[in-house]
């Protein structure tokens, strides 16, 4: 299973930080920099359609085919503290973006462990893996296309 | 978004509680430690109530080696790092509509801490009034703090207690999701299981879960009259005998040991933190499904 390999750096970067701390300071890095799904594709309130199924934090989905046959990634997190949420849509979206859906498509939520490590509560892996599995099944709708 | 004030709700013991009015009022006040306290390790340093220092219920609250709560010196230096004296009054907030802060709480009490309140609504009720958030990390001089021996008969149950509690009659409440009581699953809705071999519940235990307790939109305490009608009324608990909470590790059963002991003012509350990890694991104690 190949990782695209814009994802994979970002894995690899995370990895270089040993220290829950370091990490942790580097997720809220990329939580700090999410991008709500802006208004030409979707509005609120969003159709629950796009809603990632077991995410506490209300995250949405959406994957837009572009021209190229490449996906573009867009979340929504409604939780005021949704970090790791939001923190993953960034990644997710740096990571994968500009990806074919064949590829993103065969991306393991698994991939959340080696994100989070330490920082990942007892409650958030399962959400968080939803995340994935939702992008998942976006990139398969779209390889049927 | 409404919320009735903490007086106007008629518990037992408001001075458990502080209003996020009253904790951006004591920002500065040097008898007030407010405490930030979570199962998401992101949230903290993602910000937090300015001033506020981080209690990590894994690292700061938990025995490192043995399943068990850190011993008398563990929380002297617990304190003293977080600049807290026995005469300052902690504040304890977080997520999960205080889940975590609750179980602070309780651990707190075992050392008799009981200057010592939870901020009602907890971190989402702040975020929503978008009252101010900081990522710096204050730093306050370390405080001299001398600690008892930890005493948990008052708060604490164990499971030869509650054997013979049960077999006595004793009232129990579990506070797990009925899903998790009814024994069709063994860990919490979206959680990953922790390891119980069995399904099920403890035998005449009454099933109410913990968030029951809550308005979800604020994270608020319910009032007293609303919790008297869930525990009291539907749940037939009596507030003048003994109970015991329990759920998979004593964590949400911690806050449901809050709102009876200090809400509607039960006499004898104890949390089993044992709870169903261990319960379910047991070879031949009694389990109803």
């Amino acid at each position: 299973m190949e990782t695209p390999k814009a994802l994979e750096e970002i894995l690899e970067t995370l990895e270089l930080l040993p220290d829950p701390a370091d990490r942790a300071q580097m997720l809220i890095g990329f939580a700090d920099q999410f991008r709500d799904v802006p208004p030409d594709v979707a509005t609120r309130p969003f159709s629950v359609e796009h809603q990632v199924p077991q995410c506490e934090s209300e995250a949405y989905a959406w994957a837009v085919l572009q021209t190229d046959g490449t996906l573009t990634l867009h979340f929504a997190v409604e939780s005021p503290v949704g970090v790791s949420a939001k923190a993953l849509a960034t990644i997710l979206d740096q990571g994968l973006s500009g990806q074919k859906p064949e590829m993103i498509a065969q991306v393991s939520p698994d991939v959340v462990f080696r994100i989070f490590r330490q920082n990942i509560s007892m409650g958030k892996g399962i959400g968080l893996m939803g995340m994935v599995q939702a992008v998942q099944a976006l990139a398969k709708r779209a390889m049927t296309r | 978004m409404t919320t009735t004030t903490i007086e106007s709700r008629q518990y037992v013991h408001p001075e458990v509680l502080a209003s996020t009015e009253w904790v951006a009022a004591n920002l500065q006040n040097p008898s007030v430690r407010v405490i930030e306290s979570n199962e998401d390790t992101l949230l903290y340093p993602s910000g937090h109530v300015p001033g506020a220092m981080h209690v990590d219920w894994t690292v700061d609250l938990n025995d490192q080696v043995r399943r068990d709560y850190i011993g008398r010196q563990g929380f002297e230096a617990l304190m003293s790092r977080i600049g807290v004296t026995p005469e300052t009054t902690v504040v304890i907030y977080g997520d999960k509509n205080n889940w975590w802060a609750c179980y602070a709480f309780w651990v707190f009490q075992l050392f008799g801490h009981t200057k010592a309140r939870v901020m009602d609504g907890g971190r989402l009720k702040w975020q929503k009034e978008n009252r101010p958030l900081t990522r710096d990390v204050p730093s306050y001089p370390v405080a001299s703090y001398k600690a008892p021996e930890r005493h948990d008969t008052p708060h604490r149950a164990f499971r030869d207690e509650v054997l013979a509690y049960l077999k006595a009659g004793g009232q129990l409440v579990d506070v797990r999701s009925p899903e998790e009581y009814s024994g069709a699953r063994m860990h919490m809705p979206d959680y990953p299981n922790e390891g119980a071999l069995r399904g099920g519940h403890i035998p005449g235990a009454k099933s109410v879960p913990w968030a029951r307790a809550i308005n979800p939109d604020d994270g608020t305490f319910k009032t007293a009259e609303e919790l008297r009608q869930i525990y009291v009324e539907d749940q037939k608990l009596d507030p003048t005998k003994d109970v015991i909470a329990y759920c998979r590790i004593g964590e949400r059963s911690s806050h449901t040991w809050f709102a009876l002991k200090y809400l509607l003012g039960f006499l004898n509350v104890r949390n089993y933190d044992g709870s169903w990890t261990e319960w379910g694991n047991l070879v031949r104690v009694p389990i109803e499904k």
